[in-house]
Formats: structure tokens, sequence, C-alpha cells
């Protein structure tokens, strides 16, 4: 029996439809649920206070931080090479093997599992350098996970100005880095930062990176000390830094506390609620950067 | 004066247009060599375990005898990765199984079907399921999909089917960008003929929309499957990690990179069994290379045949 084209057009957009509903549904339950499961711990004594060793009631706050930390540390390293590689292949590269090369490079970047990243990091920012598990080290790795993310964002959104920009500055007799510093950049900055910020954000779940780089513990941090170079304050990047999202899974795999469950709910919801801040903050920070830039708004 | 002004110039153009140059150059060179001190150390400390314990690359690749902790005097440690990699491939091939066709008609859906609503409500939603961390799909999986598996199919729920399942989700948000990116791109006017000779809107999906698009479908399949590989604690964390092949998908088993995770921090280095781990990372990395290359072979097949 041959089915009517047109009942079959009919039947398969629908099924498209059901589709496109059911992963929007499943996001809806996964935000939920998680929600739903932390929102007990969703205070500020939770991510106020320290964990408490083998006792329940403990918080988050050195992790909180840490991530924070580590994430703001990782791209203030990655941003001038990626950025400076970005310009090198948007503006200077010409097609020769070089550039084949760095191309290939990247992609290769990319595609390397985060946990392959994490052993490189174990073995040269861990044990190579001397630091033991660091603050540091995870820095640096989470920043080669992340700099063939920024290197092509800040490529494409060098690109993405338009030609006539270019040729302005160029007539008026600007060099080509004056053109690329005083107006390819400043114009592609909205795309910049908001590329930055969603890498950051990616950055702050990342785990298998961490685990043998930053480490599975943190010291006990002294929030009133701000001197770096004292080993319980925040601020000394070398000191081992577990982040969130590595407290997640050592709480499950350890279990040595009792309310396990509860403070891995809790540190769920708290980092899908930085997803949905970045999330938001890059788009936010893009549509305000964009609008005065254009001069639309006053 | 004439001299004067030369001079003046090459201060000029070193200042504002060599200086600068030069240093993005570096850094762009930077990442060649970043590159490359990966894949030094990486084969260096991953090719110990055939130099220094003097392991075959036979037995690691095809043995499933891992007793990495046995006595020399019993006939020494056994390294042999064989379940790990089985376990690789079955778990992050069931994913892809499960995951590419619903990740298609999604970017088929976002690009031909309904573009406004794709963009506006889709694309954020994917951009949302990207940015959730691997720990909390993990975390989903072990609260959620592990005791949903031992309620309705019995056994421990810690199982193949769970990894696969909460993989399926994680590398969709690939396949569908990279896909709805290759559907984007084709000339209206192949649709616009079909068309006109009065096919139906599915029957030109499936005729002209989609062969057109293949080899860049294919592309964001390649790319998940690389990215279910090489994930690890979403994964370590619901698939109950028993050092066995399993026989059912209900079964718990173990993969490359969950070993690797569980296994490095309580080894000594240059231990037999920590040079295995390190193998099985430079395996990863090799796979990954092997990734890059066959998308570059399906870029290259599908621009000719175009």
């Amino acid at each position: 029996m041959r089915i009517n084209p047109k009942t079959a057009d009919k039947v398969t957009t629908v099924l498209f439809y059901l589709v496109a509903a059911g992963f929007i549904i499943l996001l809806v339950f996964f935000v939920g649920y998680i929600l739903y499961e932390g929102r007990v711990r969703l205070n500020l004594h939770f991510i106020t206070s320290s964990p408490v060793f083998m006792q329940a009631g403990g918080g988050i706050a050195p992790q909180l931080f840490n991530s924070v930390y580590l994430v703001f540390l990782s791209i203030l390293i990655t941003v001038p090479i990626g950025l400076s590689a970005g310009i090198y292949l948007a503006e200077y590269a010409t097609q020769n093997r070089i550039t084949k090369a760095i191309r290939f490079c990247i992609e290769a970047l990319a595609s390397l599992p985060s946990i392959v990243i994490g052993l490189f990091g174990l073995l040269v920012f861990v044990s190579m350098t001397g630091w033991g598990y660091t603050l540091m080290s995870g820095a640096l790795a989470v920043s080669i996970l992340n700099l063939p993310v920024i290197t092509r964002i800040s490529e494409d959104s060098l690109r993405g100005v338009p030609k006539s920009y270019k040729e302005a500055s160029l007539a008026l007799g600007a060099t080509h880095w004056q053109t690329i510093t005083k107006v390819l950049v400043p114009v592609a900055l909205p795309g910049l930062i908001t590329g930055i910020v969603m890498t950051a954000g990616r950055a702050f779940g990342e785990a298998a990176a961490l685990l043998y780089t930053a480490g599975m513990s943190s010291p006990k941090l002294d929030f009133t000390n701000w001197n770096p170079f004292s080993f319980t304050s925040p601020l000394n990047p070398f000191r081992p830094a577990e982040t969130l999202a590595v407290y997640i899974w050592k709480v499950n795999s350890e279990g040595l506390i009792p309310d396990a469950r509860q403070v891995a709910d809790g540190s769920a919801a708290i980092l899908i609620i930085s997803v949905f801040l970045f999330n938001i903050g890059s788009r936010f920070i893009g549509r305000v950067l964009s609008s005065r830039f254009s001069g639309k708004s006053k | 004066m004439k001299n004067n002004t030369k001079k003046i110039d090459k201060y000029y153009a070193l200042k504002h247009e060599y200086s600068g140059r030069t240093v993005v150059t570096i850094f762009g060179i930077m990442l060649i060599l970043i590159t490359l001190t990966m894949v030094f150390f990486l084969i260096s400390k991953g090719s110990a375990t055939f130099f220094q314990n003097h392991i075959s690359l036979k037995e690691f690749l095809f043995s499933t005898e891992w007793m990495p902790g046995k006595d020399e005097a019993q006939g020494g440690p056994a390294v042999g990765a064989l379940i790990f990699i089985i376990g690789s491939i079955l778990i992050s091939g069931f994913a892809l199984l499960i995951s590419t066709p619903f990740s298609v008609a999604l970017a088929i859906f976002m690009t031909q079907i309904s573009p406004a609503f794709g963009k506006k409500l889709l694309q954020p939603v994917i951009e949302i399921f990207v940015g959730i961390p691997s720990v909390v799909y993990g975390w989903i999986g072990l609260s959620v999909l592990v005791p949903f598996v031992r309620h309705q199919f019995g056994g421990l729920g810690f199982s193949l089917l769970a990894g696969s399942l909460v993989l399926s989700v994680m590398i969709f948000p690939t396949i569908t960008s990279v896909a709805a990116d290759a559907l984007s791109i084709i000339p209206n006017d192949y649709k616009e003929a079909s068309y006109a000779l009065g096919a139906t809107r599915w029957h030109t999906i499936r005729r002209i929309i989609f062969p057109t698009a293949l080899p860049g479908i294919l592309t964001g399949v390649v790319l998940g499957l690389a990215r279910a590989f090489g994930e690890a604690l979403a994964v370590q964390m619901v698939i109950g990690n028993t050092i066995r092949i399993p026989g059912t998908i209900l079964d718990s088993t173990v993969n490359l990179t969950s070993i690797i995770t569980m296994d490095m921090g309580n080894t000594a280095m240059g231990t037999t069994w920590n040079n295995a781990l390190w193998s099985m990372a430079l395996l990863l990395l090799i796979i990954s290379f092997i990734f890059i290359f066959i998308i570059h072979r399906i870029g290259r097949k599908g621009s000719a045949s175009s």
C-alpha cells in the first residue's frame, strides 16, 4: 500500500514538532529537577560556609570561590594568547604551511578529551614545575582547554567586521596594525566579550581537567586574610583548590559526609544557576556593548 | 633631510606595524608549540609501558587480562586494555545510535520547518544544554536515570544503558549545531525547484535537502562521537565501573576515561599500572586525531561531489 504523500508530509511534520518539543521538555525537566532538589540548600549559609569534615551541614564557600578564581585566572591567561592568535589568523596569515599547521593544531586541541588535557597538566604543571596540586596548575590546564575556543571566537568576530571599516582606516593612512587595534578590535568587541563570557561559563563547570591539576582538596581558607602569599589566603594561587564541579564528583565517589546527596544537589543547583547567569550575562553584555558602539542608545 | 624622514618612517613602521605583527605571529605559532609539547609528552609517557615495562603493543590492545597489581612471581602485572577499549566503543556507539536520529531531526526542524521558532527558542535551549557541566549530567544520571533503570529493568541500574543515555544527551548539541549549519547553507533554489515539481516538504527534505547536507551532518556525527569517546566523569558516575565486557546493555561496565580517572590518583608514577594508564591517555589522543582525519576526509568528499 502506498501512503499518500500529503499524509506522509503531515505525519512527519507532526513528528518533527514532537522532537523539538521533546528537547524543550527535557531541558525544563533537567533544570526544574536540579533546582527543585537543590532548593533546600539554596541559602546564604550554604554558599558562605566551609564543608565540615565527616559531618553534615557543611557549605561550599571555598569551592565556589576556587571556581570563580580559577576561571578568572584562566581567562586572564587565555585571552591575550587567543586574541593575538585570532588576530594573526584573521589579518596576517597567508595561505602557507604555518597557517595550515596552526589551524590543524586548533582543531586538534579543541577535540582533545579534557581528561587528556588534565593528564598533560598533571605531568607538566603539577610534577615538572614541582608545584603539586595548585590552583595555578588547574588554571593553566583550563587555559589550554579554552585556548582553541577563544582563538576561534577572536578570528570569527574580527572577520565579521565589515570590509569598508578596514578600507576606510587604511585609506586614512593608518598602518595595518593601527587599523586592527583602533578599528577592528573595538568594533568586534561585543562579539568577543560575549564569546569570552560564554567560554568562562563552560570553564566554570569543568571538572575532568581539574581532578589531577587543581586537586581534590582545599586547605582551610581564611577569608579575612587577603595576602596572596599566605597559604591560608584565598588569593594564593599556589595551593590545592578543589572547584565546585570537582566537589560534586568527589562527594559522590567518596561519600564521606552523611549529607552527600543534599550537598551534591545544592552544588548542582548552584552550578546550573551559574550557567544561566553566564549565559544571560554574555547576551546582555553583548547587546549593551553593541548598541553603545553602533550609537543607537544615548 | 631626506635621510632623516626615512629614519622616522622606519621607526614609525616598527612601532606601529611590525612590533604588533611580530607579537601576534609569535602567539599564533605558540599554539603549534603547545600542541607539539602535548603530543611529545603524551607519547614519551605513554610509550613507557612498551619500552620500559616491555608489554607488547599486541597485549595492551588485544588482551582482556587486566591485573596490574599482580606480583612479578606470578608472571608480573598484566595490563591488557581491551575491556576498556570495548567499553568505550560500546558506550559511545550506543550513545550515537540513540542521539543521531533526534539530533538530526531537530536540526531539520530548526532550519527547514520552523526557522523562527528554531532561532528564538531552540538555539538558546541548545546553548544551555552545552553549558550544563558534565558533572551535572552525571549527577542527574546518577540520581534519576540509574534508579529508573533499576526499577524498570532490574539489576543495579549502573549500566551501559545509563552511560549511553547520559552521553546521548551530552552529544546532541554538537550534532545538531553542526548539522544545522550544513542544512542552512543549502541554496533555496534546490527547495524551490523541488516544490515546483510538486514534491511535498517531507519529500523535499528526504530526497533533496538531507542528501545535499549529508557530509555536514556526518561531520556533526563524528564530532559527537569524538565528544562521547572522550567524556570522563559523567560516564564514570553511571556505568558502575566493573572491569568486564558487558553481556547485555543492562550490565555495568567500564571504559578508558573512567579507569584513568579512578586509578590515576592511587597509583605511583613509574609503575606498570600507572604507565598503562598513560598509554590509554595516548590512545585517546590518537583516536581523537583519527576523528579529525575522518572529518577532513568527509569534508573533502563533500566538496568534491558538489
